[in-house]
């Protein structure tokens, strides 16, 4: 233990690339991790607390603005909150509305992971496909609800707009796009030898780890939990078609890849049926709700990073008491005390990247020295770098 | 055999209170003393997945909600407990659930709410120097940050 120097590397608390500032401190004993701590609130915004300030409506905006890419995902599971506290069905139309929203959500927060990890990897030219797909999605966005982000769709009781049947066949043909463009990646990601020799094996999560830190979404269903609230808890239009699960078993980043990739086309295929759906229904787009009776609700939906949920609680009035809510990365971050112990720094950024975390990493990390109290700083460039380098080094052995 | 039958046979005497909002959302009040045994069955022993905890500032006392998951029957169970407004002090369930651990600071700091054998009890959203006594979310405090009665 004398001879072998414990560090501590410092990440955070800012980053440009990922969204939130957080800090974490790994442990090193050379270029090994041994241990992580993790600290949050460095733009803790309070939104609990505003929501108990705004009258029901609002909360519904409010909420939106928690993530500014899934911004779908907390409107969506507060006002399934909502409507189980009404003990309220919504018309089917907006189940479907809801569904395609939330859907085209998933596949453009996906695409956004998929380039940054190809990023941390050194593989830019799948960062810049990856984005330039998505981009596409943000255009639709932006025809069916006037904002490529925060898109104000949801209300309690239903949707806030219909979405026109003249668009439907332009999303069509921007869906087909992406279809063979997510297939193209995932059989990219799948078929390199350099990308699994990097990532198999890489940040495994096993399934008691999951349940020990109550993991969700993707990272579950990478180490083989069979979970997923649309198919379990079914809401919106979820039970009214076909679709499935994906899931993998082995746990490492290399699986969170392909999850997520396969979830697309799962995505692809839920927001064709649900076009057909609605396909030149003049139906009722909400129900309408006039007061909010006392009680308590609980509403959850899959987000794509995992279970998004929500609590409230009303006592008549036109404000919630309490709003509790929960968003995936909430348990998802702590597992890296599972998943970075015993791996290399190298491997810490595409780790941390892995489960797709909310949160704003570093600019810079400096690496200090416990034992002879020297101090060496790493921008965020160094540390992609080594990251890069490593995969540079599998490339030359194949 | 329902979900709500089996949580409440093996829970038994110590069930104080349910609510069955409809069959997908139980609610279970037990005893404080009570907590640890009841998170353990069903954390443990019913397989329960771990969401998260939310307190709540009842004004005349303060309730504790742990939200446990049951994605085969797509419930969502919550073990409502209650605390004296006084001192509000309960067991720490990090030995039976690890990832509470970081539900558990937020609870202290926001609510002043504390957990005895929590391993760690400090600040987590706030800042370290965050003067004492100033509980966020309770409700004498307002949006501003200003305490009122």
């Amino acid at each position: 233990m004398n001879n072998k120097k414990k560090v501590v590397v410092p990440i955070g608390p800012y980053h440009p690339l990922l969204e939130e500032p957080e800090f974490f401190a790994l442990y090193c004993e050379g270029e090994k991790v041994v241990d992580l701590e993790w600290q949050a609130g460095y733009n803790h915004r309070a939104i609990e607390k505003l929501s108990e300030g705004k009258h029901w409506d609002q909360v519904t905006f409010l909420v939106e603005r928690i993530c500014g890419i899934c911004s779908t995902s907390h409107p969506f599971a507060y006002c399934n909150a909502v409507e189980d506290l009404l003990g309220i069905s919504i018309p089917e139309k907006a189940r479907y509305i809801r569904c395609i929203i939330a859907e085209m959500e998933r596949i453009h927060s996906h695409l956004l992971w998929t380039g940054l990890a190809g990023h941390f990897l050194g593989y830019n030219t799948l960062f810049m496909w990856a984005w330039k797909y998505r981009e596409s999605i943000l255009d639709m966005f932006e025809m069916i609800t006037g904002n490529r982000n925060h898109y104000a769709m949801f209300k309690i009781g239903g949707v806030r707009r219909d979405i026109e049947d003249e668009d439907i066949p332009v999303l069509r043909k921007v869906l087909q796009d992406i279809k063979g463009k997510v297939d193209m990646l995932t059989h990219a990601v799948l078929d390199d030898p350099v990308l699994a020799a990097r990532l198999k094996g890489v940040g495994v999560l096993t399934k008691e780890h999951i349940k020990n830190f109550g993991a969700v979404g993707p990272v579950a269903r990478a180490s083989g939990v069979d979970m997923d609230i649309r198919r379990d808890d079914p809401y919106a239009a979820y039970s009214m078609m076909d679709w499935k699960v994906s899931k993998t078993e082995n746990g490492d980043v290399f699986d969170k890849a392909v999850v997520r990739l396969l979830e697309c086309m799962e995505s692809i295929k839920i927001i064709e049926y649900s076009l057909k759906a609605i396909e030149g229904s003049k139906a009722e787009i909400a129900t309408e709700v006039r007061e909010i009776p006392p009680g308590e609700g609980i509403g959850h939906h899959e987000a794509p990073r995992g279970e998004c949920f929500h609590y409230v609680r009303s006592d008549g009035s036109n404000r919630p008491v309490r709003h509790k809510i929960k968003a995936p990365s909430y348990t998802n971050i702590p597992t890296f005390k599972a998943s970075c112990v015993g791996q290399m720094i190298a491997d810490v950024a595409i780790i941390l990247a892995g489960v797709d975390p909310c949160y704003c990493c570093t600019e810079r990390l400096a690496v200090y020295d416990a034992g002879n109290k020297k101090k060496q700083m790493y921008g965020f460039s160094e540390l992609v770098e080594m990251s890069r380098r490593k995969t540079q080094q599998i490339k030359q052995q194949f | 055999m329902t979900l709500f039958d089996t949580i409440k046979e093996q829970l038994g005497c110590m069930i104080k209170d349910t609510k069955l909002h409809n069959e997908k959302r139980i609610y279970i009040t037990v005893d404080k003393q009570d907590i640890k045994e009841c998170a353990d069955i069903i954390f443990h022993r019913l397989d329960g997945r771990y969401i998260i905890a939310s307190a709540i500032d009842n004004c005349g006392s303060f309730e504790i909600l742990y939200h446990f998951g049951f994605d085969r029957y797509g419930a969502v169970v919550s073990l409502r407990v209650f605390l004296e407004r006084e001192k509000p002090e309960i067991s720490s369930l990090t030995d039976i659930i690890p990832g509470i651990v970081y539900i558990e600071r937020e609870i202290w700091e926001l609510f002043g709410i504390s957990f005895t054998g929590h391993p760690g009890l400090k600040h987590f959203l706030l800042r370290d120097d965050w003067p004492e006594e100033k509980y966020p979310l309770r409700k004498n405090i307002t949006t501003g940050g200003d305490i009122c009665e």
